[in-house]
This record gives C-alpha cells, structure tokens and sequence, in this order.
C-alpha cells in the first residue's frame, strides 16, 4: 500500500518505498532511542570493560568482581531471593487461578481485580507495612509468641526480601496463568476424560502443561522484577544484593568507580538470561489451543467440602497479599505503633503534614508520570504504525529497541544517564543530568515497553480496509491516520497512557539515582526518604496511602472512558 | 490389496464385541431451556447410528449427556444393560471423537494415541504395541512422531480417531467429525469411517446437521428437533415415509401444499380452490406433501393417471442431470423436477401446465 510506482517504471515497482514523512519519523525515533536508551546503556557497558582512568578495554574490572566476596555473596543473594519470589508467587497465585478459572467461583473478578496490586503500589511502599504486621515484633509474632510461645522469622535478612517480593508480584503469575487456563479448549480436558483421566493427574498431565505458556511468561517477569529491584532490599537494610550494590557503589564510592558499572552489566545479563529461558522452553511447541468453538474450561460446581476449602485457601492468600494495604492505611493514621499488634491511637496529622510540607511531590508526580506517559504513546502510536503499515526498511529496529528496555534495570538506567550526561553541561553551566526532564525521560523509556505493546494490539485490530477506504475516497496518508486510525485506536492510546502513568507514578530505581534535589523528587522518593526513619513512617504511610488512590483513581477512570468510547463505537460485545 | 489385510489384521486385534445403547426417558434443562425432551432411543449392537437435525436441536447435549459430560435432570443410558448413568466421564468407557479433535499440542501423535492406554496403567511394551496398532488402522504409522499441528486436517482426524479405538471403548461417539474438513476430504473420510466401524464391529452414534452425511453412512439414523425425537429409521424409510413435516422438509426436498380438509375427510381443498381427491381418509391438521421428482409435468389438457393439479410455470433451474421447474398450484408455489434430455423441447415460463402425481406418491403430513 505505500508502493508508489513512479512514471518511469512500467511494472510495479519492487523497491521498497515509503514518503519522506514516515522516514523522518524513523529517524526521530531511532534518534530518541539511541540517545536517552543505546547511548546510556552502551556508555555503562563500555565503562564496565575499560580500565578505570585510561580508555583501554580491559576484563580486569570483571575479574574484580568474580574475587571480591561480597559480589559473589550478592550475585547469589539476588538469584536465590528471585528464584524463591518464584516459587512462593506460584504456590500464591496457582490455587487462585485454578480456583477462579476450573470452578463456578464467587468473587472470581475480586481475585482478578489483584492484578492491579503491583501496578498501583511498588513493593518498598508495603515493606514498611508488612515489617509491622510479620516483623520480629511485629503483630503476627507478638501474638504468636503470647500464645504460643514461639516467633517466626519472616522478615528476617533476605526471607524478608522473598515475602515482600513475592506477595507484591504473585499476580504477574496469577493474571498470565488465568488467561492462559482460559484460554485452553474445553475439548482438550473433556477428550482427556473421555480416555479415562480425572483429578490431579488430568491437571498435570493436560491442564498445567497447556498452560506452561502463561505460567513462564509470568514467572520470568516475576524474576526479572525481583532480580532488579533496588528499593525493597534497601528498605529492608538488605544490602548485599546485586541491585543495592550498584546503587551503593555510584552514590557512596563515586560516578568513577568501575564496580557500580559491572554491576550493571550482569544485572543486564541476568535480565536478558531469564527472559530468553523461558522464551527457549517453549520454542518449536504449539500450544495454541483455542480452536473453532473452542471456550475455555468447564467450570465445575464445587461440593460443600471443596467449596469450605476453596473459599478457605483464598481467604488466606487474600488476608496475605491485602495485609500491606491494610498496614499501610493503619500506619498512616496511627499515632504510635511499635511493640504492640494494632497502633496505641489514630490521629489525622501525617496527613495534614503530607498536604502541607510535601504537596511538590504529588505535584512533580503528576507533572512527571502524565510527560512521561505523553511521550510513551506518541512514540508508541508512531513505531506501532511504522511497524505494521509501512514497508520501511529496519522498521522492526525500532520495535526491537523501544522493547529492550524492557530488559534493562531501572537503576542500570540511572547509572547510565548519571555517566552519559552529567559531562553534558547547559550553557549556565548546569549539568544536563541534574534537570528534572532527566527524571522524565527516563521514566519515559522505562515504560515505552507497556504503551508500546497497547499501541501495537489496538492498531493490529484495525482492518486495513478501513484506512484504504479512506485513501481511496481522497484523504492523503497523514490525514488517513489523523481522521481514521488514531480514533479508532484511542482505546488502545488511552490504556497504554494509563499503564505508562501509574507505573510511571510509583517507580522509583531510575529516580532514585537521577534526583539531585528535594524540590525536584517524584512521590515515590519522597516515600523513600520518609519511610528511612522512624519518625517519618507515618506521614510516609499517609504519602504512600494516596499514591494508591492517586493511580487506582487515573486506572478506574480510564477504564470508563474506554468502555464508553467502545459502546459509543458498538464495539461493546 | 497388502494395507488392507493389514488393516484388517489390526481390526481384529482391537475389535471386542459390540454392545447395544439404551437411553430411556431422557430430560435435561438448562435453567429455563428444555433442551431434551424425554428422549428415548434404543441402539443395537454394532449399528452405526446417527442423530440428524439442525443446529440447536439437542443432538450434540444428547452425546455428551452418553459421554458423561452432560447430566440429564430424569430418565437413565445403559450401554450393554448397565446403567452409566451415575459415571463419570472417566469411569464410562465410551471413546468420543471431538468435533474440534482435541488433540493436545504438547503431545506427539504417539503420546497423544498413548495417552489413554497410560491413563488405564497398561504395561509400557503393551502400550506400545497397541499404539502401533491402532496408528496402522488408520495409516498413520509413519507420522507417529509428528506434533498434531504438523498435520493436515484430514490426518489429525484420524489421529482423533486412533486415540479414541485404542482403548476399546464399549461405543464410539463421533461429534460431527466432518465438519472441519474440506469437501472433497469429507467424502473420502466418511467412507474411511465407515469402513473402520464395520471392520471394528463397534457400536457407533454419529452427530450430524447434514442429511447426505447421515444418508451415505448409517444404518439408521434419530431425526431431532427442539429437544424431541421426530422419527427413527433406515435413510430410505425416512424418505418415503416420513413422520411428520419437519422430517419430511428436512430429509430431501419436499412440497408442501396448504389447503383445507373437506368434511368428508377425502377431499382437500388447496388454497387456490383446486381440490385434490385422496384415496383413504385425510388425518386431520394435514397438509399435502410430494417430492418434486414423483411428479411430473404435464401439458394443461393431457389426460392420464393419477391426481392432476392444474399450474402455471414461472421459473426453470438446471441442475444438471435433471431441470426443476418453479410452477404454482392456486397459490402454492412448487418445484417439479423432470430429467434432463437433449433435444426434448422445455416447457416455457408463463406456460399453463398441469402436475400428474402418482396417488401413491401423495403424503399427508402434519406438524
């Protein structure tokens, strides 16, 4: 559709063609990309590999590492602590999704609605919370201990880690999961019972093995997540991972140290390792299963005993994964809670301290999630357009680089803006890298990945015959997008926007490294910094309290929004 | 010539003897929809059976309600005498092939063939020959190793049926299985099928909402409509004896001519006023019905046998090996079909004519 065959060639052309337009664009973005993601990341790699004040490339710096017995101590820290989010993120979210998908189960779209927990909340917020509840003294223990006599570690060094972790992001696994054990053709359990199989067996031989897609895709985010996360082990005072290690070694030692950077570098490799192993367990399956007439599995009634049982196991994991919240909203209107299982008094001050002393962080929130969400869907609508209508030559270069940030940690991120730009001066002689707009673009490209891939899936919906409609009675390609094709994408924009905004709003591993000035810091360093003393955890509860209402706000918004445009469409099924 | 043998050497190695279905007094509801309506039907050993009607009629719900994977709220099946009624699907012992195959895509064609003989805790030699067997019924030893969605269409069906035979199961149930094939591959596969149930021997239900599928393969065949059990009976004996309109207008072409029954009871007066004598008494509520090739088109004025209903043509399809003419009788519009010779003049629309049917060949049907 972009062949434009020229006067002189009497056969349709075969080169690939595209307007000077869509060119330019490719090069903007390709620019964008290359300079505030390719440059930064590169320039922490090229550090990694050369001898510290010369520019030779050296291994010296990994040999280093290898030695040094607090890296490899951390190496294995992050690993086991990622590995073991995984398995207890799976015993949480199996049993939901099992639950909710295979029974006719009341509340199913309750344990659903979780998957918006770790969106809204990042797990550092609910540490401080769950410390409270599960710490050594806190209420689980102290009642434990008066009743029972006996008191269970577990928030205890890195089992503190694990069961932030994997209570934040169990519903990676459990969303993934459910849609995957849905997705499975209802004849695919049926002919297994036909031949005689039932009960667990029919789970483990048919079900689960079906579902393995989902379950990976889940538990490779899960790990990767964990892996990376810089602020939970650093709220927890666990210092010797890999992420906080990096973090320690730029901010305590210094921008020059080689250390923080060959950090980076297997925090990178870590990344792009686990995403690749569970894209390789599952190349050469098919494990399409939803075929003509498909719909899902049957949905079984439960008798009265499966039923106690059910509701039981979920109520459990619910109490579980809501106790943070639950903290969080006592802690921040508790006068003082310490040594006791619920706070001495309530009172409405860290509120009114939050309104009136820290109301810049809820401002430079605001300003710097909706920038950042901003330019996540124009460049998302751009390259989703480039890559799927056009025929320009290495259009899926930048689908291909806009998705790998994905593979790249926050706090990497931060250490590669730190280094790539702090050289880089204005002409009053501000470093570039101390601007707040640093902030932004880095949240930008962190989360380019999710309003990429909704640009992309609204976009790959729409026939093409509806902009050719368009084309053949007279509107000119850019006019085509304009009139035709961002309308009826704006489901698609808005839902990327407000994924992009609310992770935006939380995150906090770039910013912590990019923030070189409290006026200029997001809510969630704010919550950091409140959250690092005692005195300060009630305002900081108050503070993390409406970060929550702030994102689960813009979230139930948009969803109304989207679902009135798509019955305005009569796209409402 | 050799395939064959060898087909049937396999047959007999699998073949064990054929049981007979009973389903009695059958009801299901889901909330307020009937969906079966006290059915009952009585399968005879080794038949291969069908339940024809239109979609939504309940013929598939019947099936799975034999599988197991359907309750019925009254009545009971009982396969060879034994009720099943309270099995599980697991605990039955009836091989169903599913209308979309189900083949699971994380197991090879052998795994998935094997997967029911495991499932029984058959020894793994056994298993192994059984699978051999049942792969070489159905010509499909040489792509053991192959993952389902390498397959064509044609080869996962037999895969499907491969699965379901080599467990023995008392009956087989086929849900549609020529559905998702090609034109040309459902011929070709319907005879297979057929040819596999008489080596077999195995008592066979077939589901199907196409009358040619269920005409060319069973013995007899259950036409259903809206949950009810119109009529059981041989593919002919449905033809030239059909119970009522539905079975009538759904098996082969069929007019259908309104009209009013005289008080005499032997004389029925069509919408038009042409009355038409019949031989024996009308039941009452009857409407006239012929098939368009037991009658023949006659000019206005010829005299001959039979009852004559005078009739304009108004249109003419050729179908090849005949011509159908579109003609009204009073108000009734009709089709009569007349071979096709060449050479012999046809008649021209707006002509008057007259249609001869046979006394014999008249039905009169209600709903």
């Amino acid at each position: 559709m972009t062949a434009i065959p020229t006067a002189t060639t009497s056969h349709p052309s075969r080169r690939i063609s595209a307007t000077p337009g869509q060119i330019a664009l490719a090069l903007a973005i390709a620019a964008f990309l290359v300079m505030f993601l390719v440059l930064p990341v590169a320039t922490v790699i090229y550090v990694a590999f050369t001898e510290k004040g010369t520019s030779s490339f050296t291994l010296v710096n990994f040999y280093d590492f290898f030695r040094t017995e607090l890296f490899m101590r951390s190496l294995w820290n992050s690993t086991y602590v990622a590995a073991m989010s995984v398995v207890w993120a799976s015993v949480f979210a199996l049993p939901l999704a099992y639950l909710t998908t295979r029974f006719a189960f009341r509340g199913a779209a309750i344990v659903q609605t979780l998957g918006f927990l770790p969106l809204i909340m990042p797990p550092f917020v609910g540490a401080v919370a769950m410390q409270l509840f599960f710490g050594r003294n806190g209420s689980i223990n102290l009642l434990l201990d008066e009743y029972l006599g006996f008191k269970i570690d577990f928030m205890e060094g890195l089992n503190g880690v694990i069961f932030v972790q994997s209570v934040h992001y169990f519903p990676f696994i459990l969303i993934n999961l459910s849609a995957a054990l849905r997705n499975i053709d209802r004849a695919m359990e049926e002919a297994a019972q036909n031949l005689g199989s039932s009960g667990f067996r029919l789970f483990r031989r048919i079900v689960f093995p079906l579902a393995m897609p989902g379950y990976l895709a889940g538990a490779s985010l899960v790990f990767v997540k964990v892996f990376d996360d810089l602020a939970t082990p650093l709220l927890l005072n666990v210092k010797d991972m890999l992420a906080p290690q990096a973090y320690l070694r730029v901010t305590s030692i210094g921008i020059a140290d080689p250390m923080g950077y060959v950090i980076s570098v297997v925090l990178i490799v870590a990344s792009v390792l686990a995403m690749w192993l569970s894209a390789q367990a599952l190349k050469g399956r098919d494990y399409a299963t939803t075929q003509r007439g498909g719909g899902g599995l049957a949905r079984r009634k439960m008798s009265p005993g499966e039923a106690a049982l059910g509701y039981g196991v979920v109520f459990l994991i619910l109490a579980l994964v809501l106790a943070p919240h639950l903290g969080l909203l006592l802690l921040s209107f508790a006068t003082i809670w310490s040594f006791s299982p619920l706070p001495d008094g309530f009172t409405l001050a860290h509120y009114g301290r939050v309104f009136g002393e820290s109301s810049i962080y809820i401002k430079n929130t605001l300003l710097y999630a909706t920038i950042a969400g901003g330019i996540d869907v124009v460049l998302g609508v751009a390259i989703a357009y480039l890559v799927l209508r056009t025929k320009l030559i290495g259009r899926e270069w930048l689908d291909w680089m806009a998705t790998a940030a994905l593979a790249i940690p926050g706090v990497v991120l931060g250490i590669g803006y730190l280094r790539a730009f702090y050289g880089v001066t204005l002409p009053d002689g501000t470093p570039l890298a101390s601007l707040w707009i640093t902030i932004v673009l880095a949240l930008a490209i962190r989360r380019l990945p999710y309003a990429l891939r909704a640009c992309y899936a609204a976009l790959q919906q729409i026939s093409v015959s509806l902009e050719e409609a368009a084309e053949n009675l007279g509107a000119t390609k850019s006019r085509t997008v304009r009139r035709v094709v961002v309308p009826l994408m704006a489901g698609g924009i808005l839902a990327g926007f407000v994924t992009s905004f609310s992770t935006a709003a939380v995150e906090l591993s770039a910013t912590l490294m990019l923030v070189q000035s409290n006026s200029d810091a997001p809510l969630a360093y704010g919550l950091y910094v409140f959250m690092q003393s005692a005195a300060g955890r009630g305002p900081g509860a108050a503070l993390g309290v409406i970060a929550v209402l702030l994102v689960a706000a813009c979230t139930f918004l948009s969803h109304l929004v989207i679902e009135r445009s798509q019955k305005a469409k009569g796209m409402d099924h | 010539m050799n395939a064959s043998i060898k087909q049937d050497t396999a047959a007999a190695a699998i073949a064990t003897p054929a049981l007979s279905v009973e389903i009695e007094g059958v009801n299901l509801s889901y909330g307020d929809n009937h969906v079966l309506k006290d059915v009952g039907l009585s399968i005879r050993p080794g038949e291969f059976f069908a339940f024809l009607g239109p979609s939504g009629c309940g013929k598939t719900t019947l099936l799975r309600l034999i599988a197991g994977f359907n309750q019925a709220d009254t009545g009971r099946v009982t396969i060879g005498g034994r009720d099943i009624s309270a099995l599980p699907p697991w605990k039955r012992d009836v091989g169903m092939v599913f209308q979309s195959y189900a083949l699971w895509p994380h197991m090879s064609v052998r795994r998935n063939v094997a997967f029911g003989l495991e499932e029984r805790g058959v020894k793994r030699a056994e298993v192994d020959r059984r699978v051999d067997v049942a792969l070489g019924l159905v010509g499909l030893s040489h792509l053991a190793d192959r993952r389902p969605s390498q397959l064509s269409g044609g080869q996962q069906q037999r895969v499907a049926v491969a699965r379901t035979v080599v467990v023995e199961p008392k009956v087989l149930l086929l849900d549609e299985p020529l559905s998702n094939l090609d034109a040309k591959m459902r011929v070709q596969v319907r005879r297979e099928l057929r040819e596999l149930q008489q080596r077999l021997g195995l008592t066979t239900i077939f589901v199907t909402h196409d009358q040619e599928e269920a005409n060319t393969i069973c013995d007899r065949i259950a036409v259903m409509n809206d949950g009810i059990v119109q009529q059981v009976g041989t593919p002919m004996e449905l033809y030239e004896n059909p119970a009522n309109l539905f079975v009538a207008n759904f098996l082969g072409t069929a007019n259908i001519l309104d009209g009013r029954i005289a008080s005499d009871s032997r004389h029925f007066e069509l919408d038009g006023g042409i009355v038409v004598e019949s031989g024996s008494d009308i039941p009452p509520g009857s409407k006239l019905v012929f098939r368009p090739q037991h009658a023949i088109l006659a000019p206005a004025d010829a005299k001959g046998e039979g009852v004559a209903m005078p009739c304009i043509v108004t249109g003419r399809e050729f179908l090849g090996a005949s011509v159908r003419y579109l003609v009204t009788i009073g108000t009734n519009p009709v089709a009569i079909d007349v071979p096709f010779q060449s050479g012999r003049d046809l008649v021209e629309i707006g002509a008057p004519a007259s249609v001869r049917i046979p006394e014999r060949s008249l039905l009169w049907l209600s709903n």
